[in-house]
Protein backbone atom coordinates (compact mmCIF):
# COMPACT_ATOMS: atom_id res chain seq x y z
CA UNK A 1 0.00 0.00 0.00
CA UNK A 2 1.83 3.35 -0.81
CA UNK A 3 1.96 6.15 1.72
CA UNK A 4 -0.82 8.56 -0.59
CA UNK A 5 -3.49 5.24 0.17
CA UNK A 6 -2.42 4.42 3.56
CA UNK A 7 -2.71 8.69 5.05
CA UNK A 8 -5.90 8.91 3.11
CA UNK A 9 -7.12 5.33 5.12
CA UNK A 10 -6.74 7.07 7.91
CA UNK A 11 -7.96 10.40 7.73
CA UNK A 12 -11.41 9.95 6.04
CA UNK A 13 -13.34 13.46 6.62
CA UNK A 14 -16.59 12.78 6.09
CA UNK A 15 -19.13 15.48 4.48
CA UNK A 16 -23.18 15.03 5.42
CA UNK A 17 -25.76 15.19 3.00
CA UNK A 18 -28.89 14.91 4.16
CA UNK A 19 -31.23 14.68 0.65
CA UNK A 20 -34.32 14.34 1.89
CA UNK A 21 -34.28 12.04 5.13
CA UNK A 22 -36.54 11.78 8.00
CA UNK A 23 -33.09 12.42 10.42
CA UNK A 24 -32.98 8.87 11.56
CA UNK A 25 -30.43 7.69 9.67
CA UNK A 26 -28.41 11.27 11.06
CA UNK A 27 -28.52 10.94 14.19
CA UNK A 28 -27.32 7.31 13.84
CA UNK A 29 -23.93 9.02 12.21
CA UNK A 30 -23.62 11.20 14.85
CA UNK A 31 -23.93 8.16 17.09
CA UNK A 32 -20.61 6.94 15.83
CA UNK A 33 -18.88 9.98 16.79
CA UNK A 34 -19.94 9.74 20.39
CA UNK A 35 -17.96 7.88 23.30
CA UNK A 36 -19.16 4.81 22.76
CA UNK A 37 -18.09 4.19 19.44
CA UNK A 38 -15.97 7.11 18.90
CA UNK A 39 -15.10 6.96 15.31
CA UNK A 40 -12.73 9.41 15.85
CA UNK A 41 -9.31 6.64 17.05
CA UNK A 42 -9.61 6.07 12.77
CA UNK A 43 -8.77 9.64 11.94
CA UNK A 44 -13.08 9.57 10.89
CA UNK A 45 -14.54 13.57 11.23
CA UNK A 46 -17.41 15.43 10.45
CA UNK A 47 -16.38 18.51 8.01
CA UNK A 48 -18.48 21.37 7.05
CA UNK A 49 -17.37 22.05 3.83
CA UNK A 50 -17.30 19.84 0.67
CA UNK A 51 -14.06 21.13 -0.31
CA UNK A 52 -12.40 19.65 2.93
CA UNK A 53 -14.14 15.83 2.61
CA UNK A 54 -12.82 12.60 1.37
CA UNK A 55 -16.17 10.76 1.53
CA UNK A 56 -20.07 12.15 0.68
CA UNK A 57 -21.93 10.60 3.18
CA UNK A 58 -25.48 11.09 1.68
CA UNK A 59 -28.85 10.38 3.69
CA UNK A 60 -32.12 10.28 2.87
CA UNK A 61 -34.27 9.89 -0.71
CA UNK A 62 -33.11 12.04 -3.95
CA UNK A 63 -35.77 14.14 -4.51
CA UNK A 64 -36.19 16.05 -7.46
CA UNK A 65 -35.62 18.93 -5.35
CA UNK A 66 -32.16 17.84 -4.27
CA UNK A 67 -31.05 16.65 -7.16
CA UNK A 68 -29.06 19.60 -8.91
CA UNK A 69 -27.61 20.63 -5.66
CA UNK A 70 -26.20 16.77 -5.17
CA UNK A 71 -24.97 16.73 -8.94
CA UNK A 72 -23.22 20.54 -7.90
CA UNK A 73 -22.01 18.90 -4.46
CA UNK A 74 -20.51 15.81 -6.58
CA UNK A 75 -18.64 18.23 -9.03
CA UNK A 76 -17.54 20.43 -6.31
CA UNK A 77 -15.75 17.91 -4.29
CA UNK A 78 -11.92 17.78 -4.45
CA UNK A 79 -10.79 14.19 -6.06
CA UNK A 80 -10.23 11.59 -5.18
CA UNK A 81 -13.99 11.06 -3.44
CA UNK A 82 -15.84 8.44 -1.91
CA UNK A 83 -20.05 8.13 -2.23
CA UNK A 84 -21.87 6.40 0.47
CA UNK A 85 -25.00 5.89 0.82
CA UNK A 86 -26.72 5.78 4.24
CA UNK A 87 -30.03 3.81 4.95
CA UNK A 88 -32.78 2.33 2.57
CA UNK A 89 -33.76 5.04 1.15
CA UNK A 90 -30.30 6.51 -1.03
CA UNK A 91 -29.66 2.86 -1.51
CA UNK A 92 -33.06 2.07 -3.15
CA UNK A 93 -35.74 3.94 -2.52
CA UNK A 94 -37.29 2.47 0.44
CA UNK A 95 -40.98 2.84 1.34
CA UNK A 96 -40.31 6.32 -1.18
CA UNK A 97 -39.68 4.46 -4.14
CA UNK A 98 -43.12 4.99 -6.02
CA UNK A 99 -42.97 8.30 -4.68
CA UNK A 100 -43.74 11.00 -7.74
CA UNK A 101 -40.80 13.22 -6.26
CA UNK A 102 -38.14 10.57 -6.24
CA UNK A 103 -35.58 11.20 -8.75
CA UNK A 104 -34.45 7.96 -8.20
CA UNK A 105 -32.12 5.97 -6.06
CA UNK A 106 -28.69 7.50 -5.55
CA UNK A 107 -26.81 5.40 -8.04
CA UNK A 108 -28.71 6.12 -10.91
CA UNK A 109 -27.23 9.85 -10.30
CA UNK A 110 -24.01 9.52 -8.85
CA UNK A 111 -21.31 6.42 -8.63
CA UNK A 112 -21.91 4.80 -4.94
CA UNK A 113 -19.18 3.33 -3.40
CA UNK A 114 -20.67 1.90 -0.14
CA UNK A 115 -24.33 0.71 0.23
CA UNK A 116 -25.32 0.66 4.04
CA UNK A 117 -29.01 -0.70 3.82
CA UNK A 118 -31.25 -0.06 7.09
CA UNK A 119 -33.97 1.72 8.30
CA UNK A 120 -32.10 3.47 10.20
CA UNK A 121 -28.91 1.04 9.87
CA UNK A 122 -27.68 0.76 13.48
CA UNK A 123 -23.85 2.80 14.32
CA UNK A 124 -22.21 -1.15 14.37
CA UNK A 125 -23.52 -1.11 10.51
CA UNK A 126 -22.07 1.83 9.33
CA UNK A 127 -18.55 1.04 10.96
CA UNK A 128 -18.70 -2.26 9.68
CA UNK A 129 -19.06 -0.35 5.99
CA UNK A 130 -16.22 1.38 7.11
CA UNK A 131 -14.34 -1.73 7.10
CA UNK A 132 -15.46 -2.85 4.22
CA UNK A 133 -14.67 0.41 2.51
CA UNK A 134 -10.93 0.25 3.54
CA UNK A 135 -10.69 -3.14 2.06
CA UNK A 136 -11.64 -1.57 -1.02
CA UNK A 137 -9.50 1.59 -1.26
CA UNK A 138 -6.26 -0.20 0.06
CA UNK A 139 -6.46 -2.45 -3.14
CA UNK B 1 24.10 29.16 4.73
CA UNK B 2 24.03 29.06 8.27
CA UNK B 3 20.68 31.20 8.67
CA UNK B 4 18.91 28.76 5.54
CA UNK B 5 19.86 25.91 7.92
CA UNK B 6 18.29 27.65 10.76
CA UNK B 7 15.50 28.34 9.04
CA UNK B 8 14.85 25.13 7.02
CA UNK B 9 15.42 22.61 9.37
CA UNK B 10 16.30 23.52 13.04
CA UNK B 11 14.79 25.97 14.90
CA UNK B 12 12.38 26.51 11.24
CA UNK B 13 10.56 24.52 9.34
CA UNK B 14 11.09 20.82 9.95
CA UNK B 15 11.23 21.05 13.71
CA UNK B 16 8.26 23.42 14.52
CA UNK B 17 6.17 21.37 11.82
CA UNK B 18 6.71 18.38 13.68
CA UNK B 19 6.32 20.25 16.96
CA UNK B 20 3.37 21.79 15.82
CA UNK B 21 1.88 18.14 14.84
CA UNK B 22 2.46 16.49 18.14
CA UNK B 23 0.93 20.06 19.42
CA UNK B 24 -2.44 19.04 17.32
CA UNK B 25 -2.10 15.36 18.17
CA UNK B 26 -2.34 16.37 22.36
CA UNK B 27 -5.01 18.78 21.68
CA UNK B 28 -7.01 16.41 19.97
CA UNK B 29 -6.43 14.08 22.45
CA UNK B 30 -7.05 15.54 25.50
CA UNK B 31 -10.21 17.05 24.29
CA UNK B 32 -11.17 13.25 23.27
CA UNK B 33 -10.43 12.57 26.95
CA UNK B 34 -11.97 15.68 28.57
CA UNK B 35 -15.15 14.29 26.44
CA UNK B 36 -15.09 10.63 27.67
CA UNK B 37 -13.48 9.21 24.21
CA UNK B 38 -10.22 7.56 23.16
CA UNK B 39 -9.24 10.19 20.72
CA UNK B 40 -6.77 10.00 17.21
CA UNK B 41 -3.65 7.60 17.27
CA UNK B 42 -0.24 9.60 17.40
CA UNK B 43 0.42 9.95 13.46
CA UNK B 44 -3.03 11.35 13.18
CA UNK B 45 -1.86 14.66 11.93
CA UNK B 46 0.60 13.30 9.93
CA UNK B 47 -1.74 11.98 7.95
CA UNK B 48 -4.40 14.16 7.68
CA UNK B 49 -1.29 16.24 6.27
CA UNK B 50 -0.27 13.71 3.90
CA UNK B 51 -3.75 13.16 2.88
CA UNK B 52 -4.63 16.92 1.94
CA UNK B 53 -1.14 17.04 0.24
CA UNK B 54 -2.45 13.96 -2.13
CA UNK B 55 -6.05 15.89 -2.79
CA UNK B 56 -7.00 18.22 -5.83
CA UNK B 57 -6.30 21.61 -5.30
CA UNK B 58 -9.94 23.21 -6.77
CA UNK B 59 -10.08 27.24 -7.58
CA UNK B 60 -13.24 28.78 -7.22
CA UNK B 61 -14.96 30.49 -10.05
CA UNK B 62 -14.45 34.20 -10.01
CA UNK B 63 -11.89 33.98 -7.33
CA UNK B 64 -8.26 35.94 -6.97
CA UNK B 65 -6.31 33.07 -8.13
CA UNK B 66 -2.72 34.29 -6.85
CA UNK B 67 -3.81 36.09 -4.02
CA UNK B 68 -6.01 32.89 -3.19
CA UNK B 69 -3.00 30.46 -3.55
CA UNK B 70 -0.54 32.81 -2.20
CA UNK B 71 -2.20 33.74 1.11
CA UNK B 72 -1.21 29.79 2.95
CA UNK B 73 1.82 30.10 1.98
CA UNK B 74 2.72 33.56 3.41
CA UNK B 75 1.15 32.84 6.35
CA UNK B 76 3.22 29.23 6.49
CA UNK B 77 6.44 30.92 5.79
CA UNK B 78 6.25 33.98 8.37
CA UNK B 79 5.14 31.62 11.30
CA UNK B 80 8.12 29.68 10.51
CA UNK B 81 10.04 32.86 11.15
CA UNK B 82 8.58 33.32 14.07
CA UNK B 83 10.20 30.16 15.69
CA UNK B 84 13.34 30.47 14.10
CA UNK B 85 13.20 34.22 15.31
CA UNK B 86 12.06 32.70 18.97
CA UNK B 87 14.52 29.92 19.03
CA UNK B 88 17.60 31.45 18.19
CA UNK B 89 17.17 34.19 21.11
CA UNK B 90 16.50 30.96 23.05
CA UNK B 91 19.44 29.04 22.52
CA UNK B 92 22.09 31.91 21.88
CA UNK B 93 20.58 35.15 23.91
CA UNK B 94 23.29 37.23 22.23
CA UNK B 95 21.89 37.08 18.86
CA UNK B 96 19.10 39.42 19.82
CA UNK B 97 18.93 42.66 18.44
CA UNK B 98 16.75 46.17 19.49
CA UNK B 99 13.22 46.00 18.74
CA UNK B 100 13.25 42.49 17.95
CA UNK B 101 9.55 42.55 20.06
CA UNK B 102 8.40 44.97 18.03
CA UNK B 103 9.40 42.63 14.58
CA UNK B 104 7.75 39.20 16.88
CA UNK B 105 4.89 41.12 17.18
CA UNK B 106 4.02 42.59 13.93
CA UNK B 107 4.97 38.82 12.15
CA UNK B 108 2.41 37.28 14.24
CA UNK B 109 -0.03 39.32 12.59
CA UNK B 110 0.61 38.17 9.49
CA UNK B 111 -1.11 34.82 9.57
CA UNK B 112 -4.21 36.25 10.73
CA UNK B 113 -4.09 38.72 7.87
CA UNK B 114 -3.55 36.02 5.36
CA UNK B 115 -6.30 34.72 6.73
CA UNK B 116 -8.62 37.81 6.32
CA UNK B 117 -7.20 38.14 2.74
CA UNK B 118 -7.62 34.64 1.36
CA UNK B 119 -10.90 34.44 2.60
CA UNK B 120 -11.93 37.56 0.67
CA UNK B 121 -10.39 36.71 -1.98
CA UNK B 122 -11.82 33.14 -2.31
CA UNK B 123 -15.28 34.38 -3.68
CA UNK B 124 -17.78 32.72 -1.62
CA UNK B 125 -20.40 34.68 0.82
CA UNK B 126 -19.46 32.53 3.81
CA UNK B 127 -15.58 33.09 3.34
CA UNK B 128 -16.22 37.07 3.00
CA UNK B 129 -18.36 36.43 6.36
CA UNK B 130 -15.63 34.41 8.31
CA UNK B 131 -12.78 36.82 6.91
CA UNK B 132 -15.03 40.05 8.45
CA UNK B 133 -14.66 38.39 11.57
CA UNK B 134 -11.70 37.32 11.29
CA UNK B 135 -10.85 41.33 10.80
CA UNK B 136 -13.04 42.25 13.82
CA UNK B 137 -11.15 39.32 16.17
CA UNK B 138 -8.07 40.88 15.26
CA UNK B 139 -8.83 44.21 16.21
CA UNK B 140 -10.24 43.50 19.69
CA UNK B 141 -7.59 41.05 20.78
CA UNK B 142 -4.62 43.31 19.38
CA UNK B 143 -5.01 46.52 21.63
CA UNK B 144 -4.66 44.96 24.74
CA UNK B 145 -2.32 42.39 23.80
CA UNK B 146 -0.29 44.62 23.15
CA UNK B 147 -0.77 46.51 26.18
CA UNK B 148 0.10 43.72 28.79
CA UNK B 149 3.74 43.30 26.24
CA UNK B 150 4.57 46.38 28.03
CA UNK B 151 4.64 44.91 31.59
CA UNK B 152 7.41 42.54 31.21
CA UNK B 153 9.70 45.46 28.92
CA UNK B 154 8.08 48.13 32.09
CA UNK B 155 9.90 45.64 34.61
CA UNK B 156 12.62 44.78 32.75
CA UNK B 157 13.55 48.71 32.78
CA UNK B 158 12.47 49.33 29.30
CA UNK B 159 14.35 46.61 27.38
CA UNK B 160 13.06 45.92 24.19
CA UNK B 161 15.08 43.12 23.10
CA UNK B 162 13.64 39.75 23.77
CA UNK B 163 17.37 37.84 24.68
CA UNK B 164 17.26 40.99 27.37
CA UNK B 165 13.73 40.49 28.75
CA UNK B 166 14.52 36.55 29.11
CA UNK B 167 18.05 36.95 30.89
CA UNK B 168 16.24 39.64 32.97
CA UNK B 169 13.93 36.90 34.28
CA UNK B 170 16.30 33.92 34.29
CA UNK B 171 18.63 36.42 36.74
CA UNK B 172 15.89 37.67 38.64
CA UNK B 173 12.34 36.59 39.18
CA UNK B 174 9.99 35.78 36.18
CA UNK B 175 7.23 38.16 35.37
CA UNK B 176 4.34 35.86 36.84
CA UNK B 177 5.55 35.91 40.04
CA UNK B 178 4.50 39.29 40.42
CA UNK B 179 0.88 41.22 40.78
CA UNK B 180 1.21 43.07 37.29
CA UNK B 181 2.86 40.09 35.80
CA UNK B 182 0.24 37.63 36.62
CA UNK B 183 -2.46 39.88 35.37
CA UNK B 184 -0.60 40.36 32.37
CA UNK B 185 -0.22 36.77 31.95
CA UNK B 186 -4.14 36.18 32.33
CA UNK B 187 -4.95 39.12 29.80
CA UNK B 188 -2.02 37.53 27.11
CA UNK B 189 -3.68 34.03 27.42
CA UNK B 190 -7.13 35.14 26.97
CA UNK B 191 -5.79 37.16 24.16
CA UNK B 192 -3.68 34.22 22.77
CA UNK B 193 -6.82 32.03 22.42
CA UNK B 194 -8.22 34.41 20.52
CA UNK B 195 -5.01 34.65 18.03
CA UNK B 196 -5.40 31.10 17.61
CA UNK B 197 -9.08 31.17 16.74
CA UNK B 198 -9.78 28.31 19.60
CA UNK B 199 -13.28 28.45 21.29
CA UNK B 200 -15.08 30.39 22.76
CA UNK B 201 -13.54 32.93 20.25
CA UNK B 202 -13.98 31.01 17.10
CA UNK B 203 -16.78 32.96 15.62
CA UNK B 204 -14.35 33.27 12.83
CA UNK B 205 -14.28 29.69 11.99
CA UNK B 206 -17.75 28.56 13.18
CA UNK B 207 -17.98 25.75 11.51
CA UNK B 208 -21.76 25.11 13.03
CA UNK B 209 -22.63 29.21 11.11
CA UNK B 210 -20.90 29.53 8.69
CA UNK B 211 -19.45 25.85 7.22
CA UNK B 212 -15.77 26.99 7.91
CA UNK B 213 -15.45 30.49 7.49
CA UNK B 214 -12.10 31.87 5.50
CA UNK B 215 -11.24 28.31 5.17
CA UNK B 216 -14.82 27.07 3.42
CA UNK B 217 -13.24 27.09 -0.49
CA UNK B 218 -9.79 25.65 0.28
CA UNK B 219 -8.95 22.33 -0.70
CA UNK B 220 -5.69 20.06 -0.63
CA UNK B 221 -2.32 21.60 -0.62
CA UNK B 222 -3.48 25.43 0.41
CA UNK B 223 -6.17 23.89 2.86
CA UNK B 224 -2.95 21.40 4.73
CA UNK B 225 -0.93 25.02 4.84
CA UNK B 226 -3.15 26.42 6.31
CA UNK B 227 -3.46 23.63 8.70
CA UNK B 228 -0.34 23.72 9.57
CA UNK B 229 0.32 26.98 10.28
CA UNK B 230 -3.04 26.96 12.86
CA UNK B 231 -0.75 23.98 14.49
CA UNK B 232 2.40 25.43 14.98
CA UNK B 233 0.68 28.77 16.25
CA UNK B 234 0.08 26.22 18.59
CA UNK B 235 3.74 25.64 19.57
CA UNK B 236 5.07 29.08 18.76
CA UNK B 237 2.44 31.59 20.87
CA UNK B 238 3.02 29.68 24.10
CA UNK B 239 7.04 29.92 23.43
CA UNK B 240 6.01 33.81 23.20
CA UNK B 241 4.45 33.90 26.49
CA UNK B 242 7.41 31.78 28.09
CA UNK B 243 9.66 33.77 26.75
CA UNK B 244 7.59 37.24 27.59
CA UNK B 245 6.50 36.07 30.96
CA UNK B 246 8.46 32.67 31.76
CA UNK B 247 11.28 33.49 31.25
CA UNK B 248 11.80 31.16 28.42
CA UNK B 249 13.84 27.74 28.39
CA UNK B 250 17.51 26.80 29.76
CA UNK B 251 19.20 24.31 27.78
CA UNK B 252 21.40 23.40 30.64
CA UNK B 253 20.31 19.89 32.29
CA UNK B 254 17.05 20.02 34.25
CA UNK B 255 16.20 23.42 33.43
CA UNK B 256 15.22 21.67 29.89
CA UNK B 257 12.78 19.36 31.24
CA UNK B 258 11.45 22.87 33.53
CA UNK B 259 11.13 24.97 30.50
CA UNK B 260 8.95 21.57 28.66
CA UNK B 261 6.91 21.41 31.39
CA UNK B 262 6.30 25.11 31.28
CA UNK B 263 4.93 24.74 27.72
CA UNK B 264 2.55 22.05 28.26
CA UNK B 265 1.17 23.87 31.11
CA UNK B 266 0.39 26.32 28.93
CA UNK B 267 -0.77 24.46 25.92
CA UNK B 268 -3.15 22.32 28.75
CA UNK B 269 -4.47 25.68 29.23
CA UNK B 270 -5.69 26.43 26.32
CA UNK B 271 -7.21 22.95 25.50
CA UNK B 272 -9.13 23.04 28.91
CA UNK B 273 -10.19 26.82 27.96
CA UNK B 274 -11.60 25.63 24.49
CA UNK B 275 -13.02 22.27 26.10
CA UNK B 276 -15.81 24.19 28.92
CA UNK B 277 -16.64 27.35 27.08
CA UNK B 278 -19.18 28.13 24.72
CA UNK B 279 -18.79 29.63 21.80
CA UNK B 280 -19.21 33.94 22.02
CA UNK B 281 -21.02 35.84 19.38
CA UNK B 282 -18.14 38.94 17.28
CA UNK B 283 -19.99 41.43 19.19
CA UNK B 284 -19.86 40.27 22.66
CA UNK B 285 -15.90 39.01 21.51
CA UNK B 286 -15.26 42.68 20.70
CA UNK B 287 -16.95 44.06 23.68
CA UNK B 288 -15.02 41.55 26.26
CA UNK B 289 -11.67 42.61 24.90
CA UNK B 290 -12.35 45.78 24.91
CA UNK B 291 -13.99 46.95 28.04
CA UNK B 292 -13.02 44.09 31.10
CA UNK B 293 -9.67 42.60 29.15
CA UNK B 294 -8.54 46.29 28.57
CA UNK B 295 -9.47 47.76 32.00
CA UNK B 296 -7.23 44.37 33.38
CA UNK B 297 -4.63 44.60 31.02
CA UNK B 298 -4.46 49.07 31.78
CA UNK B 299 -4.29 47.78 35.71
CA UNK B 300 -1.69 45.49 35.40
CA UNK B 301 0.66 48.16 33.29
CA UNK B 302 0.21 50.75 36.03
CA UNK B 303 0.71 48.57 38.90
CA UNK B 304 4.17 47.52 36.69
CA UNK B 305 4.91 51.35 36.52
CA UNK B 306 4.15 51.10 40.44
CA UNK B 307 6.61 48.83 40.45
CA UNK B 308 4.43 45.93 42.33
Amino acid sequence: MSLKTKALLNSLWVYHLSCGSCNNCDIEILDCLTPRFDIERFGIKLVGSIRHADVLLVTGIVTKQVLPRLKRLYEQAPKPIVIVAVGACPCSGGIFAKSYSMAGPLDKVIPVDAYIPGCPPKPEAIIAAVVKLWKKLGK
Amino acid sequence: MRELFQYLIFPGAVFTVCVGCLASWIDRKVSARVQWRVGPPFLQPFYDIVKLLGKETTIPKGASRATFLLCPLVAFASVILVSTLLWRIMLSPGVSYVGDLIVVIYLLTIPSLCLVIGGAASANPLSSLGASREMKLILSYELPFILVLFVPVIQARGALQLGHLMIFQQTNHLAVFSLSGLLAFIVAILCMQARLGLVPFDAPEAETEIIAGPYTEYSGPPLALFKLTGWMSLFVLPVFLMILFMGGINFSGIHLLWGILKYVLLLVIIILIRNTNPRLRIDQVLRFFWTRVFILALISVILALAGV
